[in-house]
């Protein structure tokens, strides 16, 4: 009755429409709250390192993709925008370019690509990246800009340690805990951002904002941030409430370093976190216990990217064990 | 549409677009074909026996082809005729199977069928009896699986049966066969359903229908008020909520273990579609076979989406053209739904007992989309209502390690598609599953054999 040509395939003959640029764009719109705070907080010098870490991963995926691995470039999927993005909010808003770069070449070149690409690598390709630098330029990766002295802060000296160095330093020195917090700004300050620390990490309001953005969006379940956000609440607490005057408050802890830009951001980063949800959990239970261990017993002041990388590390045999519920069984 | 106190199921599932555009069209009758198709299988079982030849003549509802066992069916014609030919003819499944071909004279009908359209109540068959008469009439099951009703209706004894199930889910987008039916046909699917408890030998019915009709749901509540131990229940839009798991699970909360073995028997439930309820009826109380059924002919660019009374054997080709003629842009026709579905390499194969709807995709919805990699968001595995997960049984199968697949569960996939609806990557998923099942089912039966 016609001769027009049919498809003939296998159902389903629709789609969902959800797509990975979909899935990528909304992961970056999530985190624009926390980089107008880091625009307003540091200046023009977060907006600087923003740019060259996004435009520097996407150029090496691309060039990479075209000229090593010779397939088709695949940077319209944003995927290489997003872990820019989330190395640059994991350094401080005034790190010398060239370092942002060497950055995101190691996180894209060496995280990401050199296990096969997007959907590949086993641990979380900004956090590859930060660490790195992080070993290869200590001064560098700990020289913070103080909040609102504008781009040339640490080319004039203004500097001041994040409210996690203050509370090492000062611990190991013998000061409590009750007069390090005297020095440090207040809890109202710290959620809105007015403190020192990495780019994307000081606001946790607007993390907080975007990270319940992403699960209102079902772009994340939660499952990863409420299990690292409890776990360490609740493993701080237990320090603190038995030696008050040798451990923080578990607020402190979850609003100072990257705990909420990592609970909400890096741990659920989805290539290199588990599949169930109750997998999910065990992870994210991990990277809290790590975290708080690292900061409170560990040689630096910050322990979320560790955290995170090594629980990364656990997921291949979180998957092989936590299986969903299956029906019927 | 209001999601307020409904039931569902708990796990995994979709929500696609629902689109349906042929729900307040009341079913019309086709005239007549010229010819039909009639193939010897329209079920799940042993292909039924032919019992006429080419050049005799037969009456519409005769029996033309015997059910070969237990799990098989009986074919009636369903036109009055002479038989052309018995040949080769392209089915659903795009194999060619052997078919009556009846040309069409007249409509007279064999005798002892009662048409008038005359309501009757009174259930004066024994529990056995209908069940005899089902497998007479040659019923199956009518939402697409055509599993041999009479099968369903005679338990064996060891199983206890409590509760009747009723679908009227239709979760399928875009179908609304059965959404028609239980609007104009209410009345007798409730003596249906009366029938049905009779056979089994129990006393409650469930209904259970989508949240999107509730003009279903009011009036077969309404009607329900008349007929003892039939309570219609309201469930939320979710897909796949007419899966016979789900919908267990969403009225009695009672999970069927998994397949091959599990059965809605094996926790005490028996399930019909309301399609099948009213071929039980039909068949018991007028003495009708089941020779038609209820077409959806629907799709975006189809000029009048319609519902058609359709005599098995029609051609679909018949019944698009009816609806406003193939739209010009159509890339793909799919008997069935969009989600479960099967695409069709020409609108030139006949209407069988399981056909719910014709469906016509236009080009800028056939074509797959590209394939990403996996980037491991877990959305197949949140989607899937069994609990499986989809990609790493694709990856298993990818890589032929189908012992780990076994142990992955990958045979208790219902093939329901919302992994591969889900999928942000526009992955095969449910492709590759099917064909780790297939690949390990025929090595088990192989080994069986053995």
């Amino acid at each position: 009755m016609s001769s027009q040509l049919l498809t003939v395939s296998l159902s389903p003959h629709t789609y969902g429409g959800e797509t990975v640029k979909k899935l990528m764009s909304g992961v970056l719109i999530a985190l624009l709250p926390a980089w107008i705070v880091s625009v307003i907080v540091f200046g023009l010098a977060a907006v600087k390192v923003s740019v060259l870490a996004v435009a520097s991963a996407v150029l090496f995926e691309y060039l990479i993709q075209k000229y090593v691995l010779k397939v088709d470039p695949s940077v319209t999927d944003g995927s290489a925008a997003l872990t820019g993005l989330l190395l640059a909010f994991n350094v401080p808003a005034t790190l010398p370019g060239w370092i942002v770069v060497l950055g995101s070449f190691v996180a894209i070149a060496v995280g990401k690509m050199s296990f096969g690409g997007l959907g590949n690598n086993p641990f979380n390709p900004a956090l590859v990246g930060r660490v790195f630098l992080l070993v290869s330029f200590p001064v560098a990766m700990t020289t913070w800009p103080k909040p609102f002295s504008g781009a040339m802060a640490v080319a004039d000296g203004i500097t001041t340690a994040t409210p996690l160095a203050v509370i090492k330093e000062g611990l190991k020195n013998g000061q409590t805990p009750q007069e390090l917090l005297a020095e440090l700004p207040g809890y109202s300050d710290l959620l809105l951002g007015k403190m020192a620390g990495s780019l994307g990490e000081i606001s946790a309001l607007a993390l907080i904002l975007g990270g319940l953005f992403l699960i209102y969006k079902r772009i994340i379940t939660w499952h990863i941030p409420v299990a690292v956000i409890g776990s360490t609440a609740v493993f701080s607490g237990l320090l603190w409430l038995v030696h008050p005057d040798q451990f923080m408050d578990p607020v402190f802890h979850l609003l100072t370093g990257g705990l909420l830009l990592g609970a909400f951001f890096m741990a659920t980063d989805y290539v290199t976190s588990p599949m169930t949800p109750k997998g999910m959990l065990i992870f994210g239970a991990g990277i809290g216990i790590l975290t708080v261990t690292i900061r409170v017993f560990g040689a630096y002041p910050e322990g979320m990217s560790f955290a995170i990388l090594i629980m990364n590390a656990f997921v291949p045999l979180i998957n092989r064990t936590c299986k969903p519920r299956r029906f019927g069984e | 549409m209001s999601q307020k106190n409904v039931k569902t199921f708990p796990q995994g599932g979709v929500h696609p677009k629902d689109h349906k555009l042929s729900a307040d069209r009341t079913v019309r009758r086709l005239p007549l074909p010229k010819t039909v198709s009639i193939p010897f299988s329209q079920h799940i079982g042993a292909p039924a026996v032919p019992l006429v030849k080419a050049a005799d003549e037969v009456k519409t509802g005769q029996l033309i082809a015997q059910s070969a066992g237990f799990i098989s069916a009986n074919i009636h014609s369903s036109v009055s005729g002479k038989v052309k030919k018995i040949d080769q003819v392209k089915d659903l499944t795009g194999y060619k199977r052997p078919a009556f071909i009846i040309e069409v004279q007249e409509d007279a009908w064999a005798e002892g069928i009662d048409l008038s359209p005359d309501l009757v109540k009174d259930i004066s068959l024994s529990p056995e009896d209908i069940a005899a008469k089902v497998a007479a009439a040659g019923i199956v099951g009518m939402g697409g699986a055509t599993f041999p009703s009479h099968v369903k209706l005679a338990p064996p004894k060891d199983k206890k049966v409590e509760f009747l199930m009723i679908n009227g889910v239709e979760c399928e987008p875009y179908l609304t066969s059965d959404h028609r039916l239980m609007l104009e046909k209410n009345e007798e699917i409730m003596v249906g359903i009366q029938i049905m408890l009779k056979a089994l030998g129990i006393d409650q019915a469930f209904i259970g229908i989508e949240d999107n009709k509730p003009d279903a749901i009011n009036l077969l509540k309404e009607t329900a008020k008349k007929y003892p131990g039939i309570s219609v229940e309201p469930l939320k839009v979710w897909y796949p909520q007419g899966g016979e798991r789900q919908l267990v699970k969403a009225l009695t909360g009672r999970e069927i273990p998994p397949p091959p073995k599990g059965l809605p028997i094996d926790v005490g439930c028996v399930v019909f579609n309301v399609g099948t309820v009213f071929a039980v009826y039909e068949a018991v109380q007028k003495n009708k076979p089941l020779i038609e059924r209820v077409v959806t002919v629907t799709g975006p660019a189809v000029k009048k989406p319609s519902n058609f009374w359709v005599r098995v054997g029609t051609s679909i080709a018949e019944l698009i053209e009816a609806a406003g003629g193939l739209p010009d842009n159509t890339g793909k026709i799919v008997s069935g739904g969009p989600m479960m579905g099967k695409a069709l390499d020409s609108a030139d194969v006949p209407v069988t007992k399981g056909t719910s709807g014709i469906l016509l995709l236009p080009q800028t919805e056939a074509k797959r989309w590209e394939k990403l990699p996996c980037i491991r968001c877990a959305k197949c595995v949140s989607a899937c209502p069994l609990g499986l997960e989809p990609y790493l049984l694709m990856a298993l199968v990818d890589r032929q390690m189908l012992d780990r697949a076994e142990q992955e569960r990958i045979l208790n996939c219902c093939e329901c598609a919302c992994c591969s609806f889900a999928c942000p990557s526009n992955r095969p998923l449910l492709d590759y599953i099917r064909y780790g099942k297939a690949t390990i089912l025929k090595k088990l039966r192989e080994k069986a054999k053995k």
